[in-house]
C-alpha cells in the first residue's frame, strides 16, 4: 500500500540537483527507493513524514526549469512518495507554478492589477515591460501597493527579485519602504525601522531587542498569557480574534506536538504592512514568535510568507540564523530548557492560503482549500495538532505587552480597541505609506496625515480593509477607527487597508477588477464560492458594458452574495459580495454612477 | 464514542435523539427529515464541499453542513427556514448553470422543491460560463464527461485514502477552472489507474460512466427500469465481495456492490468489476 506508480519520463540532471539541493535545505534527506522503473517503495507513514517537503520540492523545479515537468513530477514521486496525480493537483493550484512547457524563456515579470495599482498605470507598465521583450504575467496584489505600480520578478535559475527593493531606487530613500512618520515618537510597532539595521542582531538588541524574551522567561508562560489576555489584543489578520483566547486554548492543550504559526502570507489587496515589518524588523517577528511559542507550549514555530516577498523572505532567514547561532532559537530558546525554533515556509501565488486551514494544508503538501471548522486550529491545526496562528502585527504588539505590561499598553487606543493599529494609505493620497496610530483615530484625520486626496483633491471613496473590506463615501471621514466603530457604521478595519480614490476615478472598473479576483482566487472547492464569484463577475462585466444595473440583475447579486455569505466553507466565499455590495449601496456603481468600463 | 449516551437536540422544533457521534444528517434521517446531500456518501469520508445539506443552528452565524457537522446535545437546528431554502436553492442553481446535470437523478427531485432556476444568470443572450470539454473515452472499461462534474471530490475519495490507495485521480486546477484529473491530464491507460471502477461506483452525476452504459445512452438503448439485479459473490478470489449484476436483454451492463457490505463498503477490484466482461467473449 502507498507505493507510488511513476510516469515513464525522467527528470533532467538540473531538476534533480534542485530537488536534492531544497531537500537539503529544508533538512530531509532524499532517500530513494525503487522496486522497478515505474515503481517506488513507500509506506504510509514514510509518506506522511515527508509530504510537507512538497511546496519547496515545488519551488525549486519551478525555479531550476521555469516549470513543473512530467519528469519533474516523476522524482519527486520518487523521493517524497507524492504520487504524480497528486503533485499535479497541487502544483496547478498555485499562481507561481506552471505546469505547461513555458513559451518564453526566462524571467516571468508579474505586475500587479489590483486597485492601488489599477489607477496608477498599471496597464502601461505591463505594456512597457512586453514592450522590452519581458514576459509579463497580470497579477493579483502583490503587497507593494504604496509604490504602485508593482512588479515581481520571477527568475529562472536565479533568486527572484522586486524592482523597487533594489538600492537605486529613483525616488531617493533607496529603503524600499515609505514611512511618512519616521522619527515620529509617537511610533510603538514601527519605531526601529529605518533606526537598528534589519540584517544585525546586535543593532536590534541595541534598541531594546530581546529584552521582551527576556522578561518573558522571568514571568513565565501563565503570567505571559495573564498579560496578552489583559492587554485587550485582538487579532491584526483581519478577523479581530482575541489573542489571548487563542494563546489560552493552545497552552490548555496538552499531550501532543503544539505549533504556533506566523501567517506572513499577507495578499489582501491594499496589504503591505506585513511585508515592511518583516523586511525591516525581521527579529521582531521571531522574538515575538519565540514568545507565543513559549506561551503556548509550542517547541516549533513556523513562518509561512508568500511566494512574491524575496527580500522579507532573506531578511526572516538572516534573522533566524543570526538568533540561532546566539542560541535565542535552539534548545534552550524558551528559556530554562524549553526548546523553540522557526521553519521558514514559501508560498507560491494563492491568496487563500493566508486563511488559516488553507495555509496548514498548504504547508502540509495538500491543495491550500480551507478546512471546515469546527475543529478549530486550537485542537486540530498544523499536522491535526493543537496550532496557534498569528499574523505578525499580532505578535509583535506582544513585544511591548510583555516589557511595559498591559496597563501601559492600554493607555493608548479606546477601552474596546486598545493599542495602536498599522494603516496601509496607498492610492489617490500625497503621501502613500505604513502609518501607525492610536485606535480611534478618525478617517479624515488618518488621510490628513498621509498629505490628503491628490487628482481632483475630491473624495469620491475608500476602500477599508482590502478587497475583503467595503467601500465607505466622504461622509464616513468622521469615523473613528476602531473595532467597534467600524463594525457598528458596516465596515471593517480588516488587515489596515485605506485605499483613496478621487473623483475621477472610474469606481465601475474598480469595483469590476475586485469581483475578478475573487473569481481568481476562490479555491474551487465549495459551491456558493467556486461559482457565486464567477456569475457575481459576469454580471458586473455585463453592467459596466451597459452602463446600468436592471433591478432585476441587482436582485439576482443580492441572491448570489446571500448564499456566499451563508453557506460557503470559509471567510474568502464570506466576504466576496462585501465591496461589490458596498459599492451598489453607494451608488459608486450601477444605475446613474455614469458607470463604463472607461480606463482610469 | 460507542457505547455513550445518546444526544438530545431539536430540529425544526421537535425533540430528537440521536447515537453518540451521528451527524446533524443522520439525526434528521432518525427524525424523518429528508436532507439533499451531494457530496456526502455513507461510504466515503465527508468532505463538506457542495453545500447543498446547509441548515441553520442556532448560535452559528453561517450555515452548517449536516452531512458533516456531529450533532450535539442541546443544538437547535433548523432545516426548512428562508435562508436554508434560499442556500439549498442557490447551491442546485449554481450547479444547473455550470454542468450538466441531465444524469444526476437525485438532484432532480430536490431542484424541483426549491424552485431552482438554473437558467436566470444567462443576461440577454449573453450565455453564462460553463464547464465545457469532450468526453474522454479512452478504453474500453469506463468514460469521463466531465461537463456533467460537479466536484464532489467522491471518486478522489474513492481512488485514495477511503477505498483504492491508488491515487490515480486528484483535484488539479483552482476555482472554476478546477477538474479532476490525472497528472498532466495523461490518458488513464498512461496513469496510475488499475480500473477498478470504484470511481465509477460513487459518482452521482453520470460524468463517470462505464463504457457499456455509455454505449447504450449513446445508442439511446439504456432503459434502467427493464434491468435486473442478480446478487451474487464474486468467484475470482478468496474475499468473498458482493456482486450486483444489473441485466438487461440477457447482458450484463454494470456491476455494482452493495455500499453497505462488511467487505466492499461498495469497492470493489477490476476483476469483479469489469471480469464479467469475459463472460460475454469481448
Ligand atoms: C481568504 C482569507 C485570507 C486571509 N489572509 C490572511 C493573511 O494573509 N494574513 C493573516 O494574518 N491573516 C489572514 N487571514 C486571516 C486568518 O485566517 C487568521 O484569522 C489570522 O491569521 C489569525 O491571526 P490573528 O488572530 O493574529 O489576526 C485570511 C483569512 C481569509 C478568509
Ligand atoms: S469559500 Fe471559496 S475559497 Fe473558501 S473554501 Fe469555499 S470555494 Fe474555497
Ligand atoms: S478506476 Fe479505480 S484506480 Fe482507476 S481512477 Fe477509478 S478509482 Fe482510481
Ligand atoms: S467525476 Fe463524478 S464523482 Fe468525480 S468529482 Fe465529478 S461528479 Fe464527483
Ligand atoms: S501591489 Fe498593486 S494593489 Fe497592492
Ligand atoms: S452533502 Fe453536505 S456538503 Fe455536500
Amino acid at each position: 500500500m502507498a507505493d507510488v506508480h511513476l510516469g515513464a519520463e525522467q527528470a533532467t540532471e538540473a531538476e534533480r540537483a534542485a530537488v536534492d539541493a531544497a531537500l537539503k535545505r529544508y533538512g530531509a534527506d532524499p532517500v530513494v527507493q525503487r522496486r522497478t522503473e515505474r515503481l517506488a517503495i513507500g509506506g504510509t507513514a514514510r509518506r506522511q513524514q515527508r509530504r510537507h517537503y512538497l511546496l519547496p520540492a515545488l519551488h525549486s523545479l519551478q525555479n531550476a526549469a521555469g516549470w513543473i515537468s512530467p519528469g519533474g513530477v516523476n522524482y519527486i514521486g520518487e523521493v517524497l512518495l507524492v504520487p504524480p496525480a497528486e503533485a499535479y493537483g497541487v502544483a496547478s493550484f498555485y499562481d507561481l507554478f506552471r505546469t505547461d512547457p513555458p513559451d518564453h524563456d526566462g524571467d516571468t515579470v508579474h505586475v500587479c492589477v489590483d486597485a492601488a495599482c489599477q489607477i496608477s498605470g498599471c496597464e502601461e507598465l505591463a505594456a512597457s515591460v512586453a514592450a522590452a521583450g519581458g514576459h509579463v504575467h497580470r497579477s493579483p496584489c502583490l503587497g507593494q501597493c504604496e509604490r504602485a505600480p508593482a512588479m515581481f520578478v520571477q527568475a529562472v535559475g536565479g533568486p527572484d527579485r522586486v524592482p523597487a527593493d533594489e538600492p537605486a531606487d529613483e525616488d531617493g530613500d533607496g529603503a524600499g519602504y515609505r514611512l511618512p512618520q519616521a522619527g515620529d515618537p509617537g511610533l510603538r510597532l514601527l519605531r526601529r525601522i529605518g533606526v537598528a539595521d534589519p540584517a544585525s542582531l546586535e543593532d536590534y538588541r541595541a534598541c531594546g531587542g530581546y529584552e521582551a524574551l527576556a522578561r518573558a522567561v522571568e514571568m513565565g508562560p501563565e503570567a505571559v498569557l495573564a498579560a496578552v489576555a489583559d492587554s485587550g489584543l485582538s487579532g491584526r489578520g483581519g478577523a479581530a480574534f482575541p489573542t489571548g483566547v487563542k494563546w489560552r486554548a493552545v497552552a490548555a492543550e496538552t499531550g501532543r506536538p503544539k505549533h504556533v504559526v506566523a501567517n506572513c502570507d499577507e495578499s489582501e489587496p491594499g496589504t503591505f504592512k506585513d511585508r515592511v515589518v518583516m523586511e525591516q524588523d525581521p527579529f521582531a517577528v521571531i522574538e515575538s514568535l519565540t514568545i507565543a511559542g513559549l506561551a503556548t507550549g509550542a517547541a516549533q514555530g513556523w513562518i509561512y510568507i508568500r511566494g512574491e516577498y524575496p527580500l522579507a523572505t532573506a531578511r526572516l532567514l538572516g534573522a533566524a540564523d543570526q538568533a540561532r547561532a546566539a542560541g535565542l532559537l535552539g534548545p534552550d530558546a524558551a528559556g530554562r530548557g524549553r526548546a523553540f525554533d522557526v521553519a521558514v515556509w514559501r508560498g507560491a501565488g494563492a491568496y487563500i492560503c493566508g486563511e488559516e486551514t488553507a495555509l496548514f494544508n498548504s504547508l502540509e503538501g495538500f491543495r491550500g482549500e480551507p478546512r471546515n471548522k469546527p475543529p478549530f486550529p486550537t485542537t486540530h491545526g498544523l499536522f491535526g495538532q493543537p496550532t496557534a496562528v498569528n499574523n505578525p502585527e499580532t505578535l509583535i504588539n506582544v513585544l511591548d505587552i510583555v516589557t511595559e505590561g498591559p496597563e501601559a499598553y492600554r493607555a493608548r487606543g479606546t477601552e474596546r480597541s486598545p493599542g495602536t493599529k498599522l494603516l496601509c494609505l496607498s492610492g489617490r493620497v500625497r503621501r502613500p505609506g505604513l502609518y501607525e496610530v492610536p485606535f480611534g483615530t478618525r478617517l479624515g484625520e488618518v488621510l490628513d496625515l498621509a498629505g490628503g486626496v491628490t487628482g481632483s483633491g475630491e473624495l469620491q471613496a475608500v476602500l477599508m480593509g482590502g478587497a475583503a473590506g467595503s467601500f465607505v463615501g466622504p461622509d464616513s471621514l468622521d469615523l473613528p477607527l476602531t473595532l467597534e466603530d467600524a463594525r457598528e457604521a458596516g465596515t471593517t478595519l480588516g488587515s489596515g487597508v485605506v485605499m483613496a480614490f478621487d473623483t475621477t476615478v472610474d469606481m465601475t472598473a474598480v469595483v469590476v477588477r475586485i469581483a475578478e479576483f475573487f473569481r481568481n482566487e476562490s479555491c474551487g472547492q465549495c459551491v456558493p464560492c467556486r461559482v457565486g464569484t464567477v456569475r457575481q463577475h459576469e454580471a458586473l462585466v455585463r453592467m459596466a458594458e451597459r452602463g446600468e444595473l436592471s433591478a432585476q440583475r441587482r436582485e439576482m447579486l443580492d441572491d448570489v452574495a446571500q448564499v456566499m455569505g451563508d453557506a460557503s466553507i470559509c471567510g474568502l466565499g464570506h466576504t466576496a459580495a462585501s465591496a461589490v455590495r458596498s459599492a451598489l449601496d453607494l451608488g459608486l456603481v450601477g444605475a446613474g454612477s455614469g458607470a463604463g468600463l472607461g480606463r482610469n | 464514542m460507542d457505547g455513550s449516551t445518546p444526544v438530545r437536540l431539536t430540529i425544526d422544533g421537535q425533540e430528537v435523539e440521536a447515537p453518540a457521534g451521528s451527524t446533524i444528517h443522520a439525526a434528521c434521517e432518525g427524525a424523518g427529515i429528508s436532507t439533499p446531500t451531494l457530496c456526502w456518501a455513507e461510504n466515503l469520508t465527508p468532505v463538506n464541499v457542495c453545500r447543498v445539506c446547509v441548515v441553520e443552528l442556532e448560535g452559528s452565524r453561517a450555515l452548517v453542513p449536516a452531512c458533516s457537522r456531529p450533532a450535539e446535545d442541546g443544538m437547535e437546528v433548523r432545516t426548512d427556514t428562508e435562508r436554508v431554502r434560499h442556500s439549498r436553492r442557490m447551491v442546485l442553481e449554481f450547479l444547473g448553470s455550470g454542468v450538466d446535470l441531465s444524469q444526476a437523478e437525485s438532484l432532480h427531485a430536490w431542484m424541483e422543491h426549491y424552485g431552482a432556476d438554473p437558467d436566470r444568470y444567462a443576461d440577454e443572450g449573453h450565455p453564462v460560463e460553463r464547464i465545457s470539454e469532450p468526453v474522454k473515452v479512452q478504453d474500453e472499461l469506463y468514460v469521463r464527461d466531465y461537463e456533467k462534474c460537479v466536484l464532489c471530490y467522491k471518486c478522489v475519495e474513492a481512488c485514495g485514502d477511503d477505498a483504492q490507495h491508488t491515487y490515480a485521480i486528484a483535484v488539479a486546477g483552482r476555482g472554476f477552472d478546477a477538474r479532476i484529473s490525472t497528472e498532466f491530464d495523461v490518458a488513464l491507460p498512461e496513469s496510475a489507474c488499475v480500473y477498478c471502477g470504484n470511481c465509477v461506483g460513487v459518482c452521482p452525476t453520470g460524468a463517470l460512466q462505464f463504457k457499456t452504459e455509455f454505449d447504450l445512452r449513446q445508442a439511446d438503448q439504456w432503459r434502467p427500469e427493464e434491468q435486473t439485479v442478480t446478487r451474487t459473490v464474486c468467484s475470482y478470489c478468496g474475499v468473498g465481495c458482493n456482486l450486483d449484476l444489473h441485466v438487461q436483454d440477457e447482458r450484463i451492463v454494470k456491476v455494482t456492490s452493495p455500499s453497505d457490505h462488511s467487505v466492499t463498503s461498495g469497492h470493489l477490484c477490476i476483476k469483479g468489476r469489469f471480469g464479467w466482461e469475459y463472460v460475454h467473449g469481448e
